[in-house]
């Protein structure tokens, strides 16, 4: 298993790695560097001034090679708009940006999950029907617009909750977080719901797939012959054998809800790494623009690397095969 | 001797998209205790559909349309779904063809015995565990310990189907319906299992159904042979008369089709012509274009009859030497 | 060889009804009328779309037909030039019942477009891959599974990014960001007819690669990549839409749904829904209906939930 772990770990440092020379050189070749890097409104002698001491006239290895050095560091660069460095920006509207994304996921389990199971089972129900209809404007709907909607619903027809904005912060285990306040889990319910809208269809439609799937399969007649209880045969036999491509999916689902978090927290006006983004690109602050991307990047890798561990750890055929057994 | 299962008339049709199709279609036989009847007949001739009608398997579109089925006395074609799970896997055991597909690949050995065992027994697990083991001890696993901890990829074939086999015999039912267990399985290991199974039979008093296509299987296991073809048995008896005086054209065919030592050499004898297309089955007996023995009196339906101290259904029954295998 | 058919054998009495497969899928898929309904509502808006020059009362690019006085007025109004504005009007004037119309030809066209290209892109690819086996294969699917672990929303927004506004970028942008669902598509295909037997059959008659790669897995994966192809232009629209409405897609002088849905925000609040919710119905429609034809057709070709 340790092996595993490692072998995992190595492969993901090299996509990192990969993805890093990948920017570097993106951001390099197709613009003008120095413009990059540089704020717009800086005259000639700023320009030569910052080509010098950003290293922009040395060979573009040892370009990379700082710009590595740097990354190591945690520098990556200072935000044009704020003046502080990109990084320590990210990290700061992260937390926020977590919150979306795990209430979203949690959603998307607690209802998708069930109700896909329904629909599998009973497939000819009046209910599975409208499940299946639901789940297929889940996906189609436009998130934005979804967003638009609820917060027309909710926040300015019926004035249950706030339309904008992230709530009071709570602390619980050390762990600060407005899902721990009353206002705070006020203020997440809309956009973490808009958020969880495709991943409750995904979920619904992975749920069902794999239910339909395993009931049609030998073990699950097997079972029957030996006289078990309905309930156990789809508890234990089908839902060990469909959790297993339904977690490694949600699990690399996620790393799409941090992605999507772009539009809700813009529409919601919530102070997520998603938000920093979107202004950042409006108003052309590269440095910014790269520091997500390699944040994004690394959070990637790790989600796989999780999500692999998970799958071995589910499924016992992966996981004694690693073994050597 | 008393009868353990008494089938009559069965008839257990599919309703689908393309037709109605007759899988089994007037169906009668009687299994006494410690009999071991052998189901014979090749595929899509109805013997998998009939046991599976025996348990109260039979999934839409399919479902038992007419027949009566007793078992010790009381009849349970088409019972309430509770009084079938009662039997099932209780006082009606079912053995699968391949046990790869029907044992399920993300549960250990113990857990699908042991709740084999609990589905019908109030016991506490350690004994349903130690009785699992002894059964596997029983049909010959060495280190039952150990296997009952392994995942089912970890098993070979053979091994895999006497667990199955055991897992049969687990709540001594009375009556055990094999369906192919030795198909998917070596030569070598066929005899193996074979043997288990015989002496398992013997020493418990079970009955027991071998479904099969293969006719060598049969002749050394059972005391009576049902021969099933397009959905009808064609021809049933004590299984050494009906193998030494084969008077159904079929049945010569399927043992003329074995291939023995002593034709070395000769041409491989074959039944012209193709299974048939249960969509669109010929007026008159099912077996008609194929049968070399055919007259005119074959357009009509030839009906079951008390023939030489065995049951058949033909017009033509066949005076042949006695066939050795 | 022995011939084991003799004439006088065979024949049953009744022949079972002979129908292509062509038939048969159309037979299944029309089956569903809530397929064939959004399949028919999806051929109107393409036709809306297609026509939409000519049953327009007002072309809203051209800035002098457009006219602020116009602006902002409810649905039923009447417009400077006289003519009704059935869906109301958006903040510069323009009637929403001309925006939309010309709007989804954007919409559609870049949706369409990018959709497309990204098929034969990734087919292609997927392609190469099939047919080259060992490291190129093993290479191009890193490169693959690299890309679809990142959500296509984000890639379309790195793009977009570095390659600015515009059209023809934004078309660049979501085909970088969906040529690789094809391709696995494609591959994945591959990947199965590879196993049967017909292929080791083939290869042992000494069929060359490329032939088995065109005459056999081509086909065959045909139907996924069909599937595959009307979710992801959904999808496309969509994705579109969302950038527009972020700011970061189309520009405002080639105003999609997107952008319109982004200009009546800012009046959502004040009352004034029907700039932000005529074109989103519009979007609505458009993407659903496509989703709703998809799943079908997915369902229908899937030969595993064949009765």
């Amino acid at each position: 298993m340790t092996v595993f772990v490692i072998r995992r770990l190595l492969q993901a440092m090299l996509v990192v790695f990969l993805m890093s020379v990948i920017v570097f050189f993106g951001v390099n070749i197709v613009g003008d560097p120095v413009y990059m890097l540089v704020s717009p409104d800086a005259d000639q002698a700023d320009i030569e001034a910052a080509i010098r001491r950003l290293g922009l006239d040395r060979p573009i290895w040892e370009q990379y090679w700082l710009f590595l050095k740097g990354a190591a560091q945690g520098d990556l660069g200072d935000s044009f708009v704020f003046g502080e460095p990109a990084l320590k920006l990210i990290l700061h509207h992260m937390p926020a940006t977590m919150e979306l994304a795990f209430s979203a996921l949690f959603l998307a389990i607690v209802i998708g999950i069930p109700l896909g199971l329904y629909a599998g089972l009973y497939p000819d129900s009046p209910l599975s029907k409208g499940i299946m209809a639901g789940s297929i404007l889940g996906f189609s709907l436009p998130t934005f617009w979804v967003g638009l909607m609820l917060i027309m619903l909710f926040a300015v027809e019926l004035r249950w909750v706030p339309a904008t904005g992230r709530g009071d912060i709570g602390s619980f285990l050390g762990i600060h977080s407005s899902l721990f306040t009353l206002d705070g889990l006020s203020h997440i319910f809309l956009p973490a719901l808009n958020l969880a809208l495709l991943k409750i269809s995904l979920a619904i439609r992975l749920t069902r797939a794999g239910v339909r799937e395993a009931m049609g399969q030998d073990y699950v007649k097997y079972a029957r012959a030996k006289g078990l209880s309905t309930r156990r045969i789809i508890l234990v036999h089908v839902m060990k054998n469909i959790m297993i491509p339904v977690v490694t999916v949600m699990g690399l689902e996620f790393g799409s809800l941090i992605g999507f978090s772009v539009v809700t927290e813009s529409i919601f006006a919530w102070p997520g790494m998603g938000k920093l983004l979107i202004d950042a690109i409006l108003q052309l602050d590269r440095p910014v623009v790269v520091a997500y991307l390699m944040i994004i990047v690394l959070f990637f890798v790790l989600i796989n690397l999780i999500v692999d561990i998970l799958y071995s750890i589910l499924d016992p055929r992966v996981r004694l095969q690693d073994q050597g057994a | 001797m008393t009868a353990v299962l008494e089938v009559s008339g069965l008839k257990t049709h599919f309703f689908t998209h393309a037709g109605a199709v007759k899988a089994v279609d007037g169906v009668d036989f009687t299994v006494s205790k410690g009999e071991v009847m052998g189901l014979v007949g090749e595929s899509g001739s109805g013997k998998s559909i009939t046991g599976f009608s025996i348990l109260g398997l039979i999934d839409p579109p399919g479902r038992i349309v007419d027949g009566s089925i007793r078992f010790n006395g009381d009849e349970i074609a088409n019972a309430p779904e509770e009084r079938l799970k009662s039997l099932r896997g209780n006082r009606i055991s079912m053995i699968f063809q391949d046990p790869m597909m029907t044992l399920n690949p993300v549960l250990r050995v113990d857990t699908q015995m042991i709740e084999a065992i609990l589905a019908h027994e109030n016991v506490n697990r350690q004994t349903a565990w130690e009785r699992s083991r002894d059964a596997l001890g029983l049909v010959g696993i060495p280190s039952p310990e150990e296997r009952l901890q392994a995942y089912p990829h970890q098993l070979s074939g053979g091994m895999r189907q006497r667990v199955a086999i055991a897992t049969a015999f687990l709540n001594q039912p009375d009556l055990i319906i094999a369906d192919e267990p030795t198909t998917a399985l070596d030569v070598t290991i066929q005899a193996q299992i074979i043997h288990e199974a015989q002496k398992l039979t013997k020493r418990t008093g079970t009955a027991m159904i071998w479904i099969t296509h293969d006719l060598a299987v049969v002749a050394g296991l059972a005391d009576r042979i049902s021969v099933m073809y397009a959905g009808r048995i064609v021809e049933q008896g004590g299984i050494d008369d009906v193998i030494d005086r084969p008077l159904h054209p079929y049945t010569v065919g399927l043992l003329g089709s074995v291939p023995t030592a002593n034709r070395r050499g000769q041409r491989l004898f074959q039944i012209e012509g193709m299974t048939p297309n249960m969509f669109a089955l010929p007026e008159g007996c099912a077996f008609g274009p194929r049968c070399q023995a055919r007259t005119a009196a074959c357009s009509e339906q030839p009906q079951i009859k008390d023939v030489d101290g065995r049951r058949l259904r033909c017009f033509n029954p066949q005076r042949t030497e006695e066939t050795t295998l | 060889m022995t011939d084991t058919v003799t004439d006088h054998s065979l024949t049953p009495t009744k022949s079972p009804k002979v129908e292509t497969p062509f038939q048969r899928f159309r037979a299944e898929f029309f089956e569903s009328r809530i397929a064939t309904a959004a399949l028919g509502i999806f051929l109107v808006i393409v036709l809306l779309a297609i026509l939409a020059p000519w049953i327009t009362p007002q072309n809203p690019y051209d800035l002098g037909q457009v006219s602020v006085m116009d602006g902002r007025l409810p649905p039923g109004s009447e417009a400077f030039d006289g003519y009704t504005m059935w869906l109301g009007s958006d903040g510069s004037g323009r009637d929403l019942y001309s925006a939309i119309l010309y709007g989804l030809r954007i919409s559609l066209t870049v949706g369409l477009a990018s959709g497309v290209i990204a098929l034969l892109i990734g087919m292609v690819i997927g392609l190469v891959a099939a047919y080259a086996g060992g490291r190129t294969e093993a290479f191009i699917m890193r490169i693959v599974d690299l890309q679809l672990s990142f959500p296509a929303s984000l890639v379309a927004l790195m793009m977009v990014a570095a390659l600015g506004k515009g059209v023809d970028k934004i078309i660049l942008a979501l085909v970088i960001a969906q040529w690789a669902y094809y391709a696995r598509t494609v591959r994945a295909t591959a990947l199965v007819e590879r196993g049967k037997e017909y292929v080791e059959a083939a290869q042992c008659l000494g069929i060359s690669r490329p032939r088995i790669v065109f005459r056999h897995i081509l086909p065959n994966c045909m139907a996924p990549l069909i599937v595959v192809g009307t979710v992801q232009t959904a999808s496309a629209i969509s994705l579109e839409a969302t950038l527009s409405f972020l700011g970061v897609g189309l520009p405002q002088t080639e105003p999609s749904i997107g952008v319109l849905i982004a200009n009546g925000f800012e009046y959502m609040l004040s009352g004034r829904y029907w700039i932000s919710v005529f074109p989103g119905v519009a979007l609505l429609l458009t993407v659903v209906s496509i989703n709703l034809v998809g799943d079908h057709l997915r369902d229908v070709l899937n030969p595993r939930l064949k009765k």
